[in-house]
């Protein structure tokens, strides 16, 4: 398996996936593109460049640069900023009620970068000693946890996790965007949210594993919490924030069972990679070297099915390129997503205006007799299009005619 | 997104331009409005970065902040956007017309004469897009609470003295742009989406530049091409050829050019040796990397100036509609409300409204929503289409009208059966109010049938013909005469009374207490930045 995602990379190094990459993936499941490129550990910010659509992303210096500066002044005198925010929202059970006087030990993790086996392996230790001295505030600065998704290992790198007195594990979100006047901006939070469900979700699985349990995948209970060590990790966050306009940090603690089960629920969705890569015809390659041809390149995405929508644009690398491509298609998706619901199966551009080009539908877009057997799905669709067409010309021709006369034709 | 405005996102798809979603002008645009292009700086909130502002294409005013981490420039910028601001933003106080209402005192039951003033004109603010909104709603938030030198007690930091009153202004302005049909602050993306359907999704019609690139193609190109050429044309040096319009500058703009220019700036700052004496220069030298810094904004804002003005160009083509003056009254009232508000000595805006000030702004937002969606209707057949299609609505040639009676009171009164030929299929049983739109005066109907004879809707006339046993003359249709009724009433419902915050009743919180001294974060935030 490893062998033919290998093969697939060619000579390049593995890019590995992180929490937001997953929570990206889980927002467009259906796209086998995205699910093997990804899996493969294909570079695509390079791969879309040499498609010739380059990835609008980037990240100003200035952004990373207060990012850093923030994340450095929690973490500062011992984490003191940050071990009020905890001890104030994290209140942990008794006998380690409000009057918490615990003390705090920072965890000595592998932090070589180049070690990620060590650093997981270092992390596991650290928790597993700090779940056995309760009574401790137990921070664990960058560790290193190790997920399964669709048959390939992820690495994750949440920015802390917290033992708490009670032996609860807990994740510490530290972003820079500001909690203002008590609320922040609910499409970053979201996105914070799902990030951090990612890292509980990888927390799970290390605490079942440790626990020498298979993890939980109740089907009728996605919210099912399990027992013992396996259930230490808690399913509430903290997200740690700039204060207002200030460097001063605010917390919130959030709930993330529901991202949590929607996140699980499309990853296990993920079709099986090994299915995907069974589809591919031999000898397809993702290989970057500079002497291929591009359109060979080009090609062979081709071969994988992409489910673009409009909503790729913010997440993806390879948007731009699958935009051009749904295009060229005529795919009626490039309109956004809901678009494909209303037209049901029109599915492109043509279809869609070769039918609101229907004239010799009789009267009324519905039949004229209640009675009427009902229309299949294409022809409703189409008869509502056609209905909409002649409403739009109608008022087109009326706005040109009275454009002079004014209100008297009005409406 | 409606399915006509699917429609005409295919049609664009097709034409390779964007097609009309209106066939007039739903905003009011100011002869001469004040436009205004924000930048923020990365990562810091509500931090300015820059701004070009300006009454007249030819003389934009840029102001910008060298370096967003110091705080004194920062405090210089906003001064100076307050100088530049504050006198446009005041200037309509002064021409007023006096209103005078008769009100009644519930208690005694005395008649008396209230008059009010109402500002003649109100400002306009246009800026890019929706983020430009939010970036003077944070303005305004981090300004309004600031001491000054002159309050008793300043604090460490002073701002200067007319930096809190720009900031109450602000406020309001992003207050009022909330409210649905309001045209105080405006947005370019919204106003010209409200007119154009572009064959791109919404998601990408936020970029101002392709959005006009669909609307008005550079010759040679279709839509989609020039909206590719705006999103991601770049130029030999890397930088984008269209700068996106704000308020984020592009992260390659920001590490290529920005930061090497502030770096080169900062260094220019430093003292030659600790405790020396500044090197003979410095000063020039100085003002030498500020220019360089200035230039680099410049350039970036300079596109995006054009296209708003390029936006208003393309919306004064369109006539403005009917409805324009009676919804801009509204926003003169909001003017001059804010404006007696700040004579009157009132505190800044809370940081949150009490209970029953939030369920005033929420109840009117609700009201103008209904009224804006029915005012756009009766202005705009493409709106009205819009009802069409979802059955509140029909319209159609009259074929025939038949005299009808109603004898059931001491006088007969008419009540005649109007025929109209029409495709449309309202959703409602016979025996539904309905209202004429478009008619002499208002008139209420009821529906008769649907679909008999084929391809018709039959409605009788029921009010708005006079007293007399004849209909007025003009009051019924004729033959061949276009006509549309409605599903729903042609203006909002008042709702019931909201009591005053003093009374608020306990269920909400109690009435709100004594404004608290909201200065203190304010201090705070400054001092730690």
């Amino acid at each position: 398996m490893e062998q033919r995602l290998a093969a697939l990379r060619g000579g390049a190094p593995q890019r590995s996936l992180d929490a937001r990459a997953l929570a990206a993936l889980a927002a467009n499941p259906g796209c086998r593109r995205r699910a093997v490129l990804d899996a493969a550990g294909v570079d695509k910010t390079a791969l879309a460049a040499r498609l010739g659509t380059p990835a609008p992303f980037g990240q100003s210096p200035f952004a990373i640069a207060r990012g850093l500066r923030f994340e450095r002044r929690v973490m500062s005198d011992g984490c003191a900023e940050l071990l009020e925010l905890l001890r104030r929202h994290l209140a942990p059970a008794p006998p380690y009620g409000a009057a918490d006087d615990c003390p705090v030990r920072p965890a000595e993790l592998v932090t070589d970068p180049k070690l990620p086996a060590q650093r997981v392996a270092s992390t596991r230790a650290a928790l597993a000693r700090a779940t056995e001295s309760p009574g401790v505030w137990t921070l664990l600065a960058h560790p290193l946890l190790r997920l399964e998704v669709a048959g390939s290992a992820v690495l994750l790198e949440p920015d802390l996790i917290v033992v708490r007195p009670d032996g609860r594990w807990t994740v510490v979100e530290i972003k820079s965007f500001p909690i203002l006047d008590g609320g922040a901006d609910p499409a970053k939070v979201g996105a914070a949210a799902r990030q951090a469900a990612v890292y509980v979700l990888a927390l799970r699985a290390t605490a079942a594993d440790m626990a020498g349990e298979k993890p939980t995948d109740d089907p009728h209970d996605p919210y099912a919490t399990p027992q013992g060590l396996a259930g230490a990790p808690a399913d509430t966050v903290l997200l740690v924030c700039p204060k207002d306009f200030s460097n001063q940090a605010a917390a919130a603690a959030i709930d993330v069972r529901k991202p949590m089960a929607v996140t699980r629920r499309q990853l296990d969705r993920l079709t099986r990679i090994e299915q995907l890569l069974d589809a591919l015809p031999a000898g397809t390659s993702f290989d970057l070297d500079p002497a291929r041809d591009g359109a060979v390149l080009g090609d062979a995405v081709g071969t994988l099915d992409a489910a673009y929508s409009p909503d790729c644009l913010a997440a993806c690398e390879l948007a731009f390129h699958c935009r051009q491509e749904a295009r060229c298609a005529g795919s009626v998706e490039v309109l956004g997503r809901g678009v494909r619901g209303e037209l049901g199966s029109l599915t492109t551009v043509e279809a869609a205006l070769a039918a609101a080009a229907t004239t010799d539908l009789p009267g009324a877009p519905t039949g004229d007799a209640p009675d009427d057997p009902p229309d299949d799905a294409v022809d409703e669709a189409a008869a509502r299009l056609a209905h909409a067409a002649r409403l739009r010309a109608e008022a087109l021709e009326l706005a040109l005619s009275g454009a002079g006369a004014g209100a008297g034709a009005r409406g | 997104m409606s399915l006509l405005a699917t429609l005409a996102r295919l049609e664009a798809v097709r034409s390779g331009r964007a097609e009309p979603l209106a066939t007039v002008l739903h905003r009011h645009l100011a002869e001469r409005p004040m436009v205004v292009v924000p930048l923020a700086a990365a990562g810091e909130t509500g931090a300015p970065l820059a701004v070009m502002l300006g009454r007249d294409r030819e003389r934009p005013r840029l102001l910008t902040v060298p370096q967003p981490l110091d705080r004194e420039r920062r405090f210089a910028f906003l001064a100076d956007l307050a100088d530049e601001l504050l006198p446009y933003l005041e200037s309509f106080g002064e021409a007023v017309e006096v209103l005078t209402r008769e009100t009644k005192d519930s208690a005694t039951g005395e008649k008396t004469e209230v008059s009010r003033e109402l500002c003649l004109d109100a400002p306009q603010l246009i800026v890019p897009n929706r983020g430009g909104v939010e970036l003077l709603g944070l303005l305004g938030r981090s300004t309004r609470f600031r001491r000054t030198a002159e309050d008793p007690d300043p604090g460490p930091y002073p701002a200067p003295a007319r930096v809190p009153l720009l900031g109450r202004w602000l406020t309001h302005l992003r207050e009022r742009a909330q409210v649905p049909g309001s045209s105080l602050l405006l947005a370019a993306t919204d106003l010209l989406g409200r007119h154009w359907a572009t064959g791109q999704s919404t998601l990408e019609d936020q970029h101002l530049g392709a959005l006009l690139a669909w609307i008005d193609p550079p010759a040679g190109l279709t839509g989609a091409e020039a909206a590719l050429r705006a999103e991601t044309g770049r130029d030999a040096r890397g930088q984008l050829l269209c700068p996106p319009a704000g308020p984020a500058t592009d992260p390659l703009f920001d590490s290529g050019l920005l930061a090497p220019a502030i770096i080169r700036y900062d260094a220019a700052r430093q003292p030659a040796g600790p405790g020396g004496p500044p090197p003979a220069g410095q000063r020039e030298q100085l003002l030498a990397r500020e220019r360089d810094i200035d230039a680099l904004l410049e350039s970036v804002l300079t596109p995006v100036w054009d296209q708003l003005w390029q936006s208003l160009e393309l919306l004064r083509r369109l006539p403005p509609a009917a409805h324009l003056p009676d919804r801009w009254t509204g926003d003169r009232w909001s003017y001059t409300a804010h404006r007696d508000r700040l004579a009157a000595g009132e505190p800044p805006q809370p940081v949150r409204d009490d209970a029953v000030t939030a369920a005033r702004k929420l109840a009117q937002r609700e009201r103008e929503q209904t009224t804006v969606g029915v005012q756009e209707a009766l202005d705009d057949p493409l709106a009205m289409a819009e009802h069409r299609l979802a059955g509140e609505a029909l319209a159609g040639v009259v074929t025939g009208v038949e005299p009808a009676y109603d004898t059931s009171g001491r006088t007969p009164r008419p009540r005649p059966l109007v025929t109209v030929r029409t495709a449309d299929r309202p959703h409602a049983e016979p025996g539904t109010e309905l209202h004429r739109a478009g008619g002499p005066s208002s008139q209420r109907a009821e529906l008769v049938s649907v679909g008999e004879p084929r391809g018709s809707v039959t409605v009788r006339l029921v009010s708005g013909m006079g007293r007399k046993k004849e209909p007025e003359p003009g009051s019924v249709p004729e033959v061949g005469e276009h006509v549309c009724f409605t599903l729903f009433e042609l203006t909002a419902r008042q709702s019931a009374p909201l009591p005053e915050p003093e009374d608020t009743p306990w269920t909400h919180g109690g009435p709100p207490g004594p404004h608290p001294s909201a200065a203190a974060p304010a201090l705070q935030e400054e001092a730690d930045r």
